[in-house]
């Protein structure tokens, strides 16, 4: 495994981070983030909001965990994060993986949605050296061929 | 301060472990292994197998209560537990399932027991090969974090960032297990010696995990029983007393896309101040410890947060002169441990800890009276036990 071949990977399909076989994420049977993955999408991020404790909260839950209040609403926030952390992945564990190690993951923090925080790929040369605390701003993954259609949200360097 | 109510109530007597195997290996199943191994700890206590009322296990076993009862001819079971959660967070738990029947009454002689054939029932290093997911796996798989190791590997660097920690402080957590496992006939990495350079030069599985930081994937089984402290002292063995055994959780450690509330940890801070108070004992008392590695980085956090050392000073503190028994400061997985003498789940680590108080370890500490067991960190519960020696 080489660095070449996700850049051959990234060369001839830039629509997607890592090549199609992953497991498809889909909503919760009983609806719970549908919100989510309509919101994406339309390329808008949002998480949810509770009214009574004005803050946010991710992943979804029923109710607030605060203050236990159900149905939150679904919020949009500025689709702007900080790098909290990060893992180098150089052994797939997936079929699908075979040919695109090392790749990157990255936990973003929200700092404009009370820190909740979110996994995504850092887009980009997976072995660029990556620091704690950098800025990063969402980039919506569209699966389009996929049946049905899903959204990933992924992250880059804002000042790239 | 008066006696906690679990203090001192309860031992282990009978040790019980089939021979280790690499993954796939074993010529019996898994089940087979079972039988043996408890027949193995009843043997070494001293007790009939019939006579065992009670099963405590943990990690969804799949051999179960029923099956055993029946196989074993149990003449009347009076507990059958499971402890919920996933890897070896449980393993002291069932133990302290197994103390808390007892003290009860509810049961005499209980089984704490572990299975497992990878070979038979597949690995848990290899990501769920499946078309879609709607479960919270959802929030990380499709980004190609799915495995084990890759779930831990993002809590670990956020540690090292926040405590400015150097990967040789994980190295010397691998290379203590290794060179414990040296004097381990029983290890299944026993003839296999680990050096700086080798894990240096090692494949990385995930940053910052080199292959050797990640635990063995094996065949085997386990078993302990458990008994009151005074049923233990007509039993053959000397008896390993149970000072305290407790399991739990920070707030929402599992919330779901790694929003736990305290992140970088390995999710002992509150079982590891209510272990102390149960136990009567402080971390400066501990002689030895058995720390879980599903992955070294685990490891450092347990050890830190059972205040055996500062965040601050772990790369000062986290070599292999200071891991290693009979004379470090701190001598850890004396067997070799789920890195390199088997990864039964982290019960080979309690059984280690009780043959150290017994003083059958094959790297035995002078007379140490506490041992501490790590189970299972970074999952939700966790649990960790101190074994005292009986006075």
């Amino acid at each position: 495994m080489t660095t070449g071949e996700l850049s051959q990977w990234h060369a001839t399909n830039p629509d997607t981070y890592l090549p199609p076989g992953l497991a498809e994420p889909r909503p919760w049977q009983d609806g719970l983030d549908i919100p989510y993955w309509e919101a994406i999408e339309r390329d808008e991020l949002v998480v949810q909001y509770c009214d009574d404790c004005k803050a946010h909260q991710w992943g979804p839950e029923w109710l607030c965990h605060r203050c236990h209040k159900f149905d939150l609403e679904y919020v949009k926030v500025e689709p702007k994060g900080k790098i909290y952390s990060w893992e180098r992945v150089w052994h797939p564990v997936h079929p699908a993986l075979q040919t695109s190690c090392p790749y990157m993951v990255v936990l973003v923090e929200l700092p404009g949605a009370d820190n909740v925080r979110m996994v995504g790929n850092l887009i980009g040369d997976p072995m660029r050296p990556v620091t704690i605390g950098e800025e990063v701003e969402a980039v919506f993954e569209h699966h389009k061929d996929a049946d049905p259609p899903y959204t990933l949200v992924q992250w880059q360097r804002t000042r790239d | 301060m008066s006696d906690h109510p679990m203090r001192g109530r309860t031992a282990i007597s009978g040790l019980g472990e089939t021979k280790y195997y690499k993954r796939a290996a074993a010529p019996d199943g898994e089940f087979k292994m079972c039988l043996e191994a408890i027949l193995l700890a009843c043997e070494d206590a001293g007790v009939d197998p019939r006579d065992i009322d009670g099963f405590a296990s943990y990690s969804n076993e799949r051999s179960s209560p029923d099956r055993l009862a029946a196989a074993l001819g149990i003449k009347e079971m009076r507990l059958s537990n499971m402890f919920w959660g996933g890897g070896g967070g449980g393993g002291s738990g069932a133990l302290a399932n197994a103390v808390s029947a007892i003290i009860s009454g509810q049961c005499e002689v209980v089984v704490v027991y572990r299975s497992l054939a990878q070979g038979q029932f597949g690995r848990f290093g290899q990501g769920a090969v499946v078309n879609e997911i709607n479960n919270d796996g959802k929030w990380t798989a499709p980004f190609g974090l799915m495995s084990p190791a890759q779930s831990f590997a993002m809590r670990v660097r956020r540690f090292m960032h926040e405590n400015g920690v150097q990967q040789e402080a994980l190295r010397a957590i691998s290379m203590a297990s290794y060179f414990h496992a040296q004097q381990n006939p029983r290890a299944v990495m026993h003839g296999r010696e680990l050096t700086e350079e080798i894990y240096d030069q090692s494949r990385w599985i995930v940053e910052p995990f080199h292959l050797f930081d990640c635990c063995m994937e094996n065949d085997g089984a386990a078993a302990m029983i458990v008994t009151s402290v005074e049923r233990a002292r007509d039993l053959k063995p000397e008896p390993a007393v149970v000072l305290a055994a407790a399991q739990g959780s920070t707030p929402r450690n599992q919330a779901a896309a790694h929003n736990a509330d305290l992140y970088a940890t390995s999710n002992f801070q509150h079982v590891a101040k209510r272990l102390y108070e149960i136990a009567g004992v402080g971390p400066e008392d501990v002689d030895v410890a058995q720390v879980y590695e599903n992955f070294t980085g685990g490891v450092m956090m347990s050890i830190v947060e059972h205040g055996l050392c500062a965040p601050d000073e772990v790369n000062e503190f986290f070599t292999l002169e200071n891991f290693k028994a009979p004379d470090g400061k701190m001598p850890i997985n004396t067997s070799g441990g789920n890195l390199a003498e088997c990864y039964m789940h982290g019960l080979e680590l309690i059984i280690e800890a009780a043959r150290q108080l017994r003083g059958q370890s094959p790297n035995q500490l002078a007379n140490p009276e506490v041992a501490l067991v790590a189970s299972g960190p970074m999952v939700t519960p966790v649990s960790s036990c101190i074994l005292g020696v009986d006075r």
